[in-house]
């Protein structure tokens, strides 16, 4: 199934959003709720599905709006279950989500952008540079139109793009995600992550309360420089102020990832500098394998190093995890499938 | 109607705002801060219109600072600032960032409005030793190029994706770093400009034999 291109979502608007919908189609107040009811409730991929509205009400809603629906283009199956799907944008760019489940637990990792602007060292969707934001419909979709939909436990926000600069449309993601009117999801059942675009991710923590993960990968300013162009503008120790004067003991949870690269970011000097970056900060360290990515200068850690860097770290009272490593044999790396996709259609670029 | 001013700026009176090529503008305002060769601030009209960050495009010795835009048609601020004449107010954060401008022998590359940390640093007497290559689609996206032309010890190239012009390399940056033999490896790259060059730059860079912290990238978002 397909999308109009020129009629606008009705999937992804928030109630406060479909009310203005029914107010400027002189359409009753009640339905908003009502199809709010119907997008996220019941599932419904089209207006003639609306039966509680009445005919009129529908083909006025018709004329201008639809519900918006892209269906995936592509999925691989790891061995290890995971699966990675393809979905176009609705301007036709394209987007990866994967799709984890681990024993009682199912997450999906969900793209917030087509391409990225952060031109992070280690990452393949950089590459792509930046192709557009995603609506909080986009966003959604990904979550609604996979197969394992009713089976979710838990959503990421690491997919493609930085959400911090998407804000707006993560923000109504999360919305529909987690009120009533909408999925009716915990908001601890939701991680949003991000490399530390500081406004942003202050707006963030004021709007919502889904959990935090920041992209952390060395606690050293100039290393950060060379791996993560942010830092040149938002470093990770004001990252760290900013989130000491938030409260991270109670339901909302922060977390750091750290990809450890061999002989660059896995030494005893870089324990010691997290464990003093952090230091006031009730938090988790998920220390991730780096698989590398084609042209990439940088090496994954040995096993046993990752493991004596956890101890490190666990020792040192930062409770540190390895996260395993899943999907391997079809995901070296996000971004690899959409970037593919963009090869094959040779844009001109303006440099 | 008063506008209040928003959270950590400063009030600073626009001096001039230049068109300086189609859509794009070089807009100079009071100086309320110091601030370093290649940093960068956020700038507002009103407490209403979230901030964007502009790389400084002027010198550190100069009276005003100012800063290097392309209009947005669809973007919410950069349409208003178009139109901002002599006397108006801009609200603007004090300087930050660290990509910032030396004395050592260094490579400079940016694409589009991407050139503007290295007016800044031009302007500020770091311009020895240095090449500069600047990507752009046409002959009219040189901005400053009379300026870069006339610095001492400069090497300035520009390479132009569209068109064919004198003194220019008529194809993309992207093709003019692959063809040139001097690359070296020791000096620092400075990259500026969209993501996608950015990567592009870097990676071509790597491939030949450049160690990666010898580049330092700056991103536009």
């Amino acid at each position: 199934m397909t999308t109009d291109i020129n009629k606008p979502w009705l999937y992804g608007k928030t109630l406060a959003e479909l009310k203005e919908v029914a107010t400027s189609l002189g359409l009753p107040g009640f339905t908003a709720k009502q199809i709010a009811d119907w997008l996220y409730k019941k599932n419904a991929t089209n207006i003639d599905q609306f039966t509680n509205l009445s005919i009129k009400a529908r083909e006025v809603l018709k004329a201008e709006y639809q519900v918006g629906y892209i269906a995936h283009t592509d999925v691989q199956t790891s061995i290890d279950g995971t699966k990675k799907y393809l979905f176009p944008t609705v301007g036709g760019k394209f987007i990866e989500s994967a799709y984890i489940p681990d024993r009682d637990r199912a997450t999906l990792c969900v793209s917030s952008q087509s391409g990225c602007k952060m031109g992070c060292l280690f990452c393949m969707t950089a590459k792509q540079g930046f192709q557009s934001h995603l609506s909080a419909g986009e966003i959604l979709n990904q979550v609604r139109a996979i197969p394992e939909f009713e089976k979710l436990t838990n959503l990421v926000y690491m997919g493609m793009g930085e959400p911090m600069d998407n804000l707006k449309n993560v923000l109504a993601s999360l919305d529909i995600l987690t009120s009533d009117y909408g999925y009716g999801w915990s908001p601890t059942r939701i991680t949003v992550s991000t490399i530390g675009v500081i406004p942003a991710m202050r707006e963030f923590l004021e709007k919502s309360k889904c959990h935090l993960a920041i992209s952390l990968h060395t606690p050293f300013d100039e290393e950060r420089r060379k791996l993560m162009p942010i830092q040149n503008v938002y470093k990770i120790r004001d990252v760290a102020e900013e989130l000491k004067q938030w409260d991270f003991t109670k339901q909302r949870r922060v977390s750091f990832e750290y990809i450890m690269f061999k002989d660059l970011n896995d030494t005893p000097a870089h324990v010691k500098e997290l464990v003093r970056l952090l230091n006031g900060i009730k938090c988790r360290i998920n220390l991730i394998r780096f698989h590398p990515i084609p042209g990439t200068p940088l090496l994954g850690s040995d096993e046993q190093t990752v493991q004596g860097f956890k101890e490190a770290l666990n020792a040192k009272g930062v409770v540190t995890t390895v996260r395993a490593s899943r999907g391997q044999d079809i995901y070296a790396a996000c971004g690899l499938l959409s970037t593919k996709e963009l090869n094959k259609k040779e844009e001109e670029t303006d440099f | 109607m008063i506008e209040s001013t928003p959270v950590g700026t400063t009030a600073c009176k626009v001096v001039a705002n230049e068109e300086i090529t189609d859509n794009v503008h070089y807009l100079t305002f009071e100086r309320p801060y110091d601030f370093e060769a290649g940093q960068l601030l956020s700038l507002t009209l009103n407490a209403n219109i979230p901030p964007r960050l502009y790389s400084i495009a002027s010198g550190t010795n100069n009276d005003c600072i100012s800063i290097l835009f392309d209009v947005k048609p669809e973007g919410t601020l950069t349409p208003l600032l178009a139109k901002l004449a002599a006397g108006d107010l801009v609200f603007v954060s004090p300087p930050y960032g660290s990509f910032l401008g030396s004395n050592e022998p260094a490579i400079w590359i940016a694409t589009g409005t991407g050139i503007a940390p290295f007016i800044s640093m031009a302007q500020s007497g770091l311009g020895d030793n240095k090449t500069l290559i600047h990507g752009a689609r046409t002959i009219n996206e040189f901005y400053f190029a009379h300026f870069f032309e006339a610095i001492k010890g400069l090497t300035y190239i520009r390479c132009a994706s569209k068109g064919s012009y004198s003194n220019t390399y008529n194809g993309r940056l992207t093709a003019y770093l692959r063809e040139t033999s001097s690359l070296p490896l020791n000096e620092k790259y400075y990259l500026c400009g969209n993501p996608l060059m950015v990567n592009e730059v870097r990676d071509l860079l790597i491939e030949r034999g450049i160690p990666f912290d010898n580049i330092l990238s700056e991103i536009f978002f």
